[in-house]
């Protein structure tokens, strides 16, 4: 599988990354490349083999439902480019 | 007196703990060497001065009061990955600018709660995607190592460069890194410096800027094997804040260097054997066979038939996960942010500036193999390829191995700016060919240093263990350490 300039564009745009028109094609011979490596795993049965979820047996722990955390506000926004009151400011996001 | 930079992590302990020197004159020594070398190898990329004077300053009042921890009053450096709170984190990135963060990583408090000192947080690979530590936004580690006769930069390895340069020069007893895909053990390889990638659960990853979460793990790089016990078992241990954080007993890593290899058994995985690489290699691991040997040990051949699907596999898994952690980079929450007429346009815009090349490329590949009709022929394939990978090593421990032996880089250091590398990021990328396996199978790794090529460049070797078996590879790479006896120390020219 390779890809074209419509998906780059397309990927940028998933991956909320600008992809400006001249980058376009370094993107797609790069990407290329790296399908194009990765495609070896074609070689490879995998018929009935479990995809790997946990790289070691482990059960992910349970605890107990409730609130553990919070309740600081300030440090959560102290490195936000912009704030107000405690909220991340954005441009309007709705009319 | 010797200069006290140049003392192992565990010759200073010794040393503090008999009053030969204060933890603030150590300090102080590694400030003024780093303030030499810094402008030349760029290791570090924040020093904090003041902070690491304080706590020398409480570490001596600990240690003249009988009271010091387990690192009382030992200097280290830490990857700029860990959130240290109140100091600059930024995964040597541009799209954290100005992060600090409001919280300690757990490794580190470990650090600091045994007695440790911060002198500062180290360069790296951005995010830690790289093997060369070229794509930092902070510039290049240069190695303090030069082929002989050369004044060619050479790069120190990466994702943990700044903490495998740092280290080698002496501008700390010992640094924090990180390891993905090879990101402690091909930098420790390069800069004849022991590094360990402990298994996948042992190091807690929280406070860990996140690359790739099924892959990332945390450990140290030192000057010797026992050094790197030592630092590794401070930094392990459960921690309820990680929810893949093993709840095991954490060993006394220091008890088991001298243990010696008698009676062992050694794999030694046909398929380890490259086409292409350079006989030094192949010499170097021969040689490795036959110091184990000596020391008692016996040696198995063994197939792990999926190691070379292993990069490949990797090369799928590793940016798909980042490309879900890196979403959280978003110009709002920290860091970067550029103007846009609109969020999507504020999000596409401030992604596009703060991040690297690379990590673009990454991003881009993750999102790619995790859109609409290709998760299953990409990610599910390569997770199912992930499973073989693993028990290939199950396979090999179930029949009797206890550790397998390889080299760990298909090369030694390589230049700054190689063009090869550039024009093909798959060049790059086969860094790690022997590195990757242990990642994507959650094994524990170590490298140590054990010969040089032709050009006096330190060459390492790798020991695989079983997992949360870290004991038997500090026991086995000491015996090769013993065994090398060669000073691994580079030749100041900065």
């Amino acid at each position: 599988m390779s890809v074209d300039a419509a998906t780059v564009k397309r990927i940028g745009r998933l991956a909320r990354i600008r992809v400006e028109a001249d980058e376009v094609e370094t993107y797609r011979n790069e990407l290329n490349t790296i399908l194009g490596f990765v495609a070896q795993l074609d070689e490879v049965d995998v018929t009935g083999v479990e995809p790997m979820t946990s790289v070691t047996p482990m059960a992910l722990r349970r605890r107990e439902d409730k609130v553990t955390d919070g309740g600081y506000a300030a440090q959560i926004v102290a490195n936000a480019p912009l704030t107000e009151d405690n909220f991340f400011m954005v441009p309007k996001v709705v009319e | 007196m010797t200069d006290l930079t140049h003392l192992s992590l565990a010759d200073a302990r010794a040393g503090l703990a008999d009053k030969q020197f204060s933890a603030s004159e150590l300090t102080d020594a590694y400030l003024s060497a780093i303030e030499a070398a810094n402008p030349h190898l760029n290791a570090y990329i924040a020093i904090t001065g003041d902070r690491a004077r304080e706590m020398a300053a409480a570490s001596d009042v600990k240690l003249a009061a009988g009271q010091g921890g387990a690192l009382e009053g030992v200097p280290l450096g830490i990857k700029d990955l860990f959130a240290t709170k109140g100091f600059h984190t930024q995964a040597a990135s541009h799209v954290l600018d100005s992060f600090k963060p409001e919280y300690e990583s757990t490794v580190t408090s470990q650090l600091w709660r045994d007695g440790a000192v911060m002198l500062g947080k180290l360069n790296m690979d951005e995010f830690a995607m790289g093997s060369s530590n070229e794509t930092s936004y902070y510039g290049p580690v240069v190695s303090p190592f030069r082929a002989e006769g050369s004044n060619l930069d050479l790069v120190p390895g990466g994702s943990s460069g700044g903490s495998a340069a740092a280290v080698s020069a002496w501008l700390c007893a010992g640094a924090t890194a990180t390891d993905t895909g090879g990101s402690i053990r091909q930098p420790a390889a390069f800069t004849g410096t022991v590094g360990i990638k402990p298994t996948y659960g042992r190091c807690s990853r929280w406070g860990v800027v996140a690359f790739a979460s099924s892959l990332d793990q945390a450990g140290p790089i030192a000057r010797t094997v026992e050094d790197a016990a030592i630092l590794l078992r401070s930094m392990a241990g459960f921690d309820p804040k990680d929810s893949t954080s093993a709840d095991l007993a954490v060993p006394d890593f220091a008890a088991a260097v001298e243990r010696g290899v008698k009676g062992l058994v050694i794999g030694i995985p046909r398929e380890y054997r490259m086409e292409g690489m350079p006989d030094e290699i192949e010499q170097l691991w021969q040689q490795g066979i036959a110091w184990l040997t000596d020391a008692g040990a016996t040696v198995r051949d063994i197939s792990l038939p999926h190691t070379k699907y292993a990069l490949p596999a990797y090369y799928i898994v590793a940016p798909a996960e980042a490309s879900s952690n890196l979403a959280r980079y978003d110009g709002v929450k920290y860091g970067l942010r550029e103007t846009g007429k609109d969020i999507t346009d504020l999000y596409e815009l401030s992604r596009a500036k703060g991040f690297g090349r690379e990590v673009k490329r990454r991003i881009m590949i993750g999102t790619y193999v995790l859109s609409a009709g290709y998760y299953d022929a990409y990610y599910v394939k390569a997770q199912q390829v992930r499973t073989l990978i693993k028990r290939d090593f199950e396979d090999a421990y179930n029949e009797g191995v206890d550790a397998i032996l390889t080299p760990a880089t298909p090369s030694a250091a390589f230049a700054i700016g190689d063009q090869e590398m550039q024009a093909d990021p798959v060049k790059m990328y086969l860094n790690d060919v022997f590195t990757v396996t242990v990642n994507m199978a959650g094994l524990p790794g170590i490298a140590v240093p054990a010969g040089k090529d032709a050009s006096g460049l330190p060459l390492g070797l790798q020991l695989i263990g079983k997992p949360f078996d870290e004991e038997t590879l500090f026991a086995a790479a000491r015996t090769i350490e013993r065994a090398a006896a060669t000073d691994f120390s580079p030749k100041r020219w900065w």
